[in-house]
This record gives structure tokens, C-alpha cells and sequence, in this order.
């Protein structure tokens, strides 16, 4: 019988690159720049890394498929390493993978690496590709915040929500991760923003304005994972174990049939309900400490807080609007600016996540500090809603 | 007599209009004598509209009118086919939902290709019905004369024996190394000689002959005409040709110039369809197509002419247009202009041929499937059932005719995409089937969750490397 992820890991060594447009570096720069920070923090030589594994979800504008790319960078030939791609929680596969094989007790040590370079498209936002022969037969031609954008209108359809209260709300998202934003040195975005200025951006897609949509990042992200033996013998104290690390994808049935009404992301709620279950949480109101969620867009954000079963159905709006989310508030997310402000390397991003929660759990978050947290969740969507895939890791002291 | 005639009919116009106004204002600057023609509205296609998609709309339109005889042929009519080597015809009728087992043709070379193949549909001996469609998307220099008088539309009329809403009297035909215009091989406009000497030299001599010899073999008298439609930009040519023949004034069917301009090789069958709706029992009438030489019809509406009821007249498409002053909006539709469209335009859109052989019942004929296990319709058809994943095949379910309405939607201004915003969402049919769909035509104030859709064949995407495009179907509000 399968007893699950919870406390068979522990971290003992997380690094992130500085997140922005680094016209100055290319993916093997910010591979090396989060690695050595994770490295140092680990205080292992690296030869006692077993096994890899690398995340890069865009390999066109990035370094190309395999994890060559990755050995090369950081100069770790001769192990498994392999790479991942599922969208935008390919960081949190990375260290799925990792953990995975440490649970197993087929390595005691492995590394779980994201990265990507966004900034060498040419233009803002995601590069665009061909979804396969028969889809491009089919599918629209979509973007990422045309595919979210349609959560608003399954929203306010479902709920009765008006366009000007829902609008309202998102922004109030937006402005808590610019609030946070503003004191990460790390994050792509440092500044505050008022709410007028997020309610009249321009349009991106109905009605995502600019400032409802995150940007697209360069950074990378890294984590080094061993038992909580190996973790002990290492002469760590305080250690941070996986408390779970769960997935659930799509298999067509929200955009081909009428199940689905569009006001929430069917696979983010089976994700939370599997890892809630493995974490042993009964009341996630209560019992999380912070969380980052993926926050692509800020109507993302707010249905998440459903799906994860923080706010009610129907009720995030209201959580939203009191500050529950603020770094103040009941419920802290999206402390070090989300991917709406700290930014969105897509192979990086889950790793980013894991990041934060690992540094609020070891005291390391500066200014950013919240007061004795005992779990952190990260959450990852990947795809569109309709077509999705929702990666979720709960992150605590051991 | 023959026993054959029109047994339905049915017309697409763009719901695109031009102010003229528009035009002549835009090119004031050069050429301020534009003025006078800057009159009324001309239909232009969207960016994704052309002569098949119009054709497949009007074709959809005219085979709505119930009839047990079935359709073994397909004629399609244009001088703008958007394919040089790859039937039309055939493309037309696989979206129109039509057998497989049937012939089709293009016909093409000519302003009158349309009257000559209609003339062939009824001189045909075959048992079954035959379809011919007709339609133009013309392209017009900016600030020529062409760009004011050309419109753009499809009309399909089916052909048949037995109960006919108009009886085919007789055709007369002739050539001629006539020259008003012409247009060489992928070249893309027409070059036009005086029209003077067109009215003088080819509409009062060459086509009043040609009638002439028809009148005379059918045994009809001139003044027995109830609608002449004899198609011209030239202004008053068809009020001088029947004074000339002896048709009354009052028969000069309305050439369509106001609200909608030339639709070229459909125009002769356009004006046959508004008199088809004007029409009563016993009433004659005459169609001219022209063209390098002339084609003339003669028809002889029935009693149940009567009762008919097109599945879409020409009156109703002609009243369903929406205004519009952009002229800059036609000019980079039609392709006379190339905006700049960023980088994200530069996405290929190369087409897997073998790709779309597999799914071509899909994405042609927007045929979903039904699972044997569970009986879910859905869209696409894969390998394995969307909701019970039985891997039985799926039976056959056309979607093109289908209730859907608006799931989720949104407008899209980052996505490359020719007339932006791009409105898309997930569409849900009545029946089940639920698929994410362009929606166009879209009014955003009515745009809303449960909004009534209806499908619509259109061009997806342009190939502008391999000058291919392809096609697939767009929801877009119903009624």
C-alpha cells in the first residue's frame, strides 16, 4: 500500500537566478546562477549528486530538447538526467522527479533544476508554436490569456457577478502581488501600482487588462533533495520535508462536453483534494501558512482560491476585496510578488514557488518574513482551463 | 416543352459594407472626381470569406428548401476561385454537406460562366437535381472605377424536372472577341477598356442580338418579359437595351448597384434570384450573362412559385449588411494592404495534407461522432470516447446545422489574427457536442454566456509561404 511523498524527502539546498528580462545572460548563465546558490546553501560538493532532473518547457526559443543542455551548463556529465516538460508546472515536475527517486531510495541525493529564457523571442508574452497537426486544423489560434479570460465570463455567468465587481476584484488581486512584489530583490517587477491604473490598462483579453496578466520572465530555479537521515547527517536541524506533491491533467472532458461551466478549473480541485489527503490537511483555511498559486492571470488567481477550497464557491471575490490574501491578511499569497510580479520563467516557475516557501519556512525571507509558518503551498497550471493540467506541493518543517 | 427548371434558389451577400462615401473621401487627395461615385455601399468579404465560403453558404441556404430528388451535381461558377488546380466544386460540396457520389465542375474564364453552366444544369438529361453556384470576390485597384462598382457575393440555384418554381423556356449563346476587360493569368486586377464604347459597341449590339434570337425561337414577345436581369456597372445601359429589344421599362430588374455593387460571374444569377422573389405564376424571365460573348435564359415562373420560400432571398441577405467607414479595414481584408501584424504573425501554418485526408469529414463537413457505448456526441472524433473512453468507432453526427450556443467566450487582442479583436470561446451544442470555436461576427454589447450560435464555413488560417489556405468552421451569433 502506498503510503505517499509526506516527510520522505527533505530539501536541503534551494537556489533562484534574479527574474527579468536578463538580456545579460542565456540559460546556462541562470542554470549556474540558481545552482550555486542551492549548492552553497546545500554545503555538499556536487559530486555527491546522483541524479538530475531539468525542466524547460519552450525548447524552441530555449536551449533545445534533452538535458544535455543542462549537463553542459552545469557541467554534471556522467549521471541520469533527465528532462521534463508539462507546461507551466514543469519546475514542480522537475522536483517530482527528484523526489521521487530519494523516496524510492534509488539515489540519496538528486537535483531538480527549471529554467527558461523568455526574453530572446523578440516580443512580449509567450512565443507561439503549432499544437500538433490535427489541432491546428481545429483550434482557434489562442493565446494564454484568451484561454484564462474565458474563466471571467463562466464566472460571472455562474455566480451573477458584474463585470464591473469581478474587474474590481481582480484588480485588487494585482495590486497585493505589486505590493508584494515591490519587496523582493529577486522579483522581475518591484513596484507598486495603484488601482486605477490596473483598472484602465489596455485591453489584452476580455476583460484581462495588462495588469491582469503576468509578463514572461528569464530565471531559473533549483532544488537539491536527500532523506531526512541523509538530511541530519548532513548536520542540517532545521529541515524542510515535501509534505506532498500531487498532479491531475485534463482528458478532454471540459472542452468537449458540457460538464464543465467555466467558473473554475476542475483539475486544480483534484489536485488540492489529493494532496490535502497526503499532507494530512483537514481545514486548508486554516491549516496553510502561505501560498504561491499560479497567478498567469489575476482571474486565475481569484478561481483558484475556490478550487484550492480556501474561499467557498462563489466567495472569493468577497476574501479578495477584505485583504484575506494580503501578506497581512489571513491567508498570505503570492509573498514574493507571485508570477504576476516576481515573474514566469515557465520551467522555472514551480521551482520558484517551492522557493519562497522553503525560505518562509527556514526564517530566510527578509523583509518579506512572515511570523512562524508551518506549511506553504505551490500551485501550477499549466495549459488552459479547458485543457489543463494543475500541479500542486505542500512544503513543510519536518 | 422541357419539364425542367429552378427548383430552389438562395443568395450570400458579405454582411461587410462599404460607404462609398469612404472610399472617394479617402482618395479625395488624387482623385477628387471619385465624388460622384461615392454613393451608397458595396459588399466586401471579410478576411476569411471568399468565393467558396460564400458558395457554401448560399449552397447550405438553398438545399434548406425540402426536396426528395436528390442532387448528383455540383457547378461552381467564379473567376476568383481561390484554387487554380484543386476542384472548388468539390470543396464546396463536401462543406454544403452533399453526397460524395456526385459530379462537379468548375466553370470559370468568364463574367458569364455562371449563366453558361446553368444553362448545361438545365439542357442536362440526368435524373438527379444539379446545384449551380456561383460567386466572385473581386479584387479593384484602389481609387480605379472597379473599386467603387464591385460588390461581393455567392447565389446557388438547383436545377431539376418536375415540381419547378420556374420553367426553362430556352437559352441563346454566342462568342465574340469583344474586349471589355480582361484579366491574365495570376494577375489580380482587371484591366478595362471605355465604357462608351462598351455600352455602344457590345450591351446595344452583341447582347440585344443574341436576345433577339431567343425571343424569336421560344415564341415569346419582348414586351411579354416580366424581369429583365441583365447585369452592368455601366450606369442606364439596361433601361437602353430593353427600349431597344421592346421590354418594358418596368421589367428592368435593380442591378443591386446601391447596396451592394457587381458580384461579377453570380450578378446574372443574383438578379434572377430578385426576381424570383418578385415573381408570380405564368410571368417570363429573361437572364443575360456577359462575357467574351453572351448567354441569354429565358424562364417562365409556376404556381408554385408561390408558396416558395428561399432558403435565403436575395432581399434578406442584401438587408442583413452592416455599415462600415474603415476604408483602410477593406483595403487590408482584401489584401491590397499588408499591416504590420508583429511577430507573433510570422507562426506557420503549413497543413499536414496527410493530417487533413484523415480528418478531412471533420474539418470539411464538420462531421462529430456519436459513442456506441455511452451515446455522447462530441467534436473532435479521437481514438477513444471523451466521456466513457470506449474505443468503438463513433457513428456520424453533422454539427454545420446543429443549435449551439455560447459557453464561455473572450476577445483576444494579443493573438495574431487578421480582424482583431480575435472572439473565441467554447461553443456547446444542444445535442451534446461542445468544441472551442473563432466566433465572428460578433456584436460585443450581446455578447453574453447562452447567446444562440449558428455554424459558418470560413478560411482558419493563410499560408502565405506556400500561397495555401485552409478552411473550418466558425460559430457566429444566429439569426
Amino acid at each position: 500500500m502506498a503510503t505517499g511523498i509526506k516527510d520522505k524527502v527533505a530539501i536541503i539546498g534551494m537556489g533562484c537566478s534574479k527574474f527579468g528580462e536578463r538580456w545579460d545572460c542565456g540559460t546556462e548563465h541562470l542554470l549556474n546562477e540558481a545552482f550555486q546558490e542551492a549548492l552553497a546553501d546545500a554545503g555538499i560538493e556536487k559530486s555527491r549528486i546522483e541524479a538530475g532532473w531539468y525542466g524547460s518547457a519552450v525548447d524552441r526559443v530555449n536551449v533545445g530538447t534533452s538535458a544535455i543542455p543542462a549537463t553542459t551548463a552545469l557541467r554534471m556529465g556522467g549521471i541520469p538526467f533527465t528532462r521534463v516538460e508539462n507546461m507551466c508546472a514543469t519546475g514542480t515536475e522537475a522536483l517530482r522527479g527528484a523526489a521521487y527517486a530519494v523516496a524510492a531510495g534509488v539515489v540519496d541525493i538528486a537535483l531538480a533544476i527549471g529554467a527558461e529564457k523568455l526574453k530572446d523571442t523578440g516580443y512580449g508574452g509567450l512565443p507561439t508554436g503549432t499544437r500538433g497537426t490535427l489541432n491546428d486544423l481545429i483550434l482557434p489560434v489562442s493565446t494564454a490569456p484568451g484561454g484564462f479570460a474565458q474563466l471571467a465570463a463562466g464566472y460571472r455567468a455562474r455566480y451573477g457577478v458584474s463585470r464591473e465587481d469581478l474587474k474590481m476584484a481582480m484588480a485588487r488581486v494585482s495590486w497585493k502581488s505589486h505590493q508584494n512584489g515591490a519587496r523582493n530583490p529577486k522579483a522581475h517587477l518591484q513596484k507598486e501600482v495603484d488601482l486605477d491604473t490596473i483598472l484602465n490598462a489596455p485591453l489584452i483579453a476580455d476583460p484581462l487588462g495588462v495588469y491582469d496578466c503576468c509578463g514572461v520572465s528569464d530565471g531559473a530555479a533549483c532544488a537539491i533533495v536527500t532523506t531526512p537521515e541523509i538530511a541530519r547527517s548532513l548536520g542540517k536541524h532545521d529541515i524542510v520535508t515535501i509534505k506532498a506533491l500531487q498532479l491531475s491533467l485534463s482528458a478532454g472532458l471540459e472542452i468537449g462536453t458540457a460538464d464543465w461551466d467555466g467558473s473554475y478549473v476542475a483539475n486544480t480541485r483534484i489536485a488540492a483534494a489529493k494532496a490535502y489527503a497526503e499532507a494530512g490537511v483537514r481545514n486548508p483555511r486554516k491549516e496553510i501558512s502561505m501560498m504561491e498559486v499560479h497567478d498567469c492571470f489575476s482571474i486565475t488567481e481569484l478561481v483558484t482560491m475556490e478550487d484550492l477550497g480556501i474561499s467557498p464557491d462563489g466567495g472569493a471575490v468577497k476574501d479578495i476585496m477584505d485583504g484575506f490574501f494580503d501578506a497581512d491578511g489571513g491567508l498570505p499569497c503570492q509573498i514574493d510578488g507571485g508570477l504576476k510580479c516576481f515573474g514566469h520563467p515557465i520551467g522555472a516557475t514551480g521551482l520558484r514557488m517551492a522557493y519562497e516557501n522553503y525560505l518562509q519556512l527556514l526564517g530566510r525571507a527578509g523583509k518579506r518574513q512572515l511570523k512562524d509558518p508551518v506549511l506553504g503551498l505551490s500551485h501550477n497550471l499549466g495549459g488552459v482551463p479547458y485543457n489543463c493540467l494543475a500541479a500542486i506541493a505542500i512544503l513543510g518543517r519536518l | 416543352m422541357s419539364d425542367r427548371g429552378i427548383t430552389s434558389y438562395a443568395a450570400y451577400i458579405p454582411r461587410l459594407r462599404m460607404a462609398r462615401a469612404s472610399i472617394a473621401a479617402a482618395h479625395a487627395w488624387a482623385m477628387p472626381g471619385l465624388k460622384a461615385a461615392g454613393k451608397g455601399e458595396r459588399a466586401f468579404c471579410s478576411w476569411d470569406e471568399d468565393a467558396i465560403t460564400m458558395s457554401v453558404d448560399a449552397v447550405r441556404a438553398c438545399l434548406r428548401t425540402a426536396r426528395a430528388n436528390p442532387v448528383t451535381a455540383l457547378s461552381f461558377a467564379s473567376t476568383t476561385a481561390p484554387f487554380a488546380d484543386l476542384q472548388n466544386a468539390s470543396l464546396i460540396a463536401a462543406a454544403s454537406g452533399l453526397s460524395h457520389d456526385i459530379g462537379s465542375l468548375d466553370a470559370g474564364g468568364s463574367l458569364r460562366c455562371a449563366t453558361s453552366a446553368l444553362i448545361r444544369a438545365l439542357e442536362s438529361s440526368a435524373s438527379g437535381d444539379t446545384v449551380v453556384v456561383a460567386a466572385d470576390k473581386r479584387h479593384a485597384r484602389p481609387a480605379s472605377a472597379q473599386e467603387m462598382q464591385y460588390g461581393a457575393g455567392a447565389v446557388a440555384v438547383r436545377t431539376g424536372a418536375g415540381e419547378v418554381i420556374a420553367r426553362y423556356l430556352g437559352s441563346a449563346s454566342a462568342i465574340s472577341q469583344f474586349v471589355d476587360h480582361f484579366r491574365s493569368e495570376g494577375q489580380k486586377y482587371d484591366y478595362a477598356w471605355e465604357e462608351r464604347w462598351v455600352r455602344d459597341e457590345a450591351y446595344l449590339k452583341i447582347v440585344p442580338g443574341v436576345v433577339a434570337r431567343l425571343l424569336q425561337t421560344s415564341g415569346i414577345n419582348a414586351a411579354d418579359i416580366s424581369y429583365f436581369c441583365l447585369p452592368s456597372t455601366i450606369s442606364g445601359v439596361a433601361p437602353a437595351v430593353a427600349r431597344k429589344l421592346g421590354i418594358r421599362a418596368d421589367a428592368v430588374v435593380d442591378n443591386l448597384a446601391a447596396r451592394c455593387g457587381d458580384t461579377g460571374a453570380a450578378h446574372p444569377l443574383m438578379m434572377l434570384g430578385l426576381a424570383l422573389e418578385a415573381a408570380k405564376p405564368g410571368e417570363r424571365i429573361l437572364v443575360v450573362g456577359f462575357g467574351a460573348g453572351c448567354d441569354a435564359l429565358l424562364f417562365e415562373a409556376t404556381t408554385a412559385i408561390t408558396s416558395h420560400q428561399s432558403g435565403m432571398s436575395v432581399s434578406r441577405t442584401l438587408a442583413r449588411g452592416l455599415t462600415d467607414t474603415s476604408y483602410t479595414r477593406m483595403l487590408s481584408f482584401s489584401g491590397e494592404i499588408e499591416l504590420d501584424w508583429g511577430m507573433r504573425a510570422e507562426l506557420d501554418t503549413k497543413t499536414s495534407m496527410t493530417q487533413f485526408y484523415r480528418a478531412s469529414d471533420q474539418i470539411i463537413s464538420f462531421i462529430g461522432g456519436k459513442c456506441g457505448a455511452c451515446d455522447t456526441v462530441q467534436f473532435p472524433r479521437m481514438a477513444a470516447c471523451v466521456r466513457c473512453g470506449s474505443v468503438a468507432p463513433l457513428a456520424p453526427v453533422p454539427l454545420a446545422d446543429e443549435s449551439a450556443r455560447v459557453a464561455t467566450f473572450t476577445a483576444d487582442w494579443l493573438a495574431y489574427y487578421p480582424a482583431p479583436p480575435l472572439h473565441m470561446g467554447l461553443v456547446q451544442f444542444d445535442n451534446g457536442a461542445r468544441t472551442l470555436m473563432e466566433m465572428v461576427e460578433v456584436v460585443p454589447e450581446t455578447f453574453e454566456v447562452g447567446l444562440q450560435l449558428r455554424m459558418v464555413f470560413r478560411i482558419k488560417d493563410r499560408d502565405s509561404l506556400r500561397h495555401h489556405h485552409r478552411y473550418f468552421w466558425k460559430a457566429t451569433p444566429a439569426g
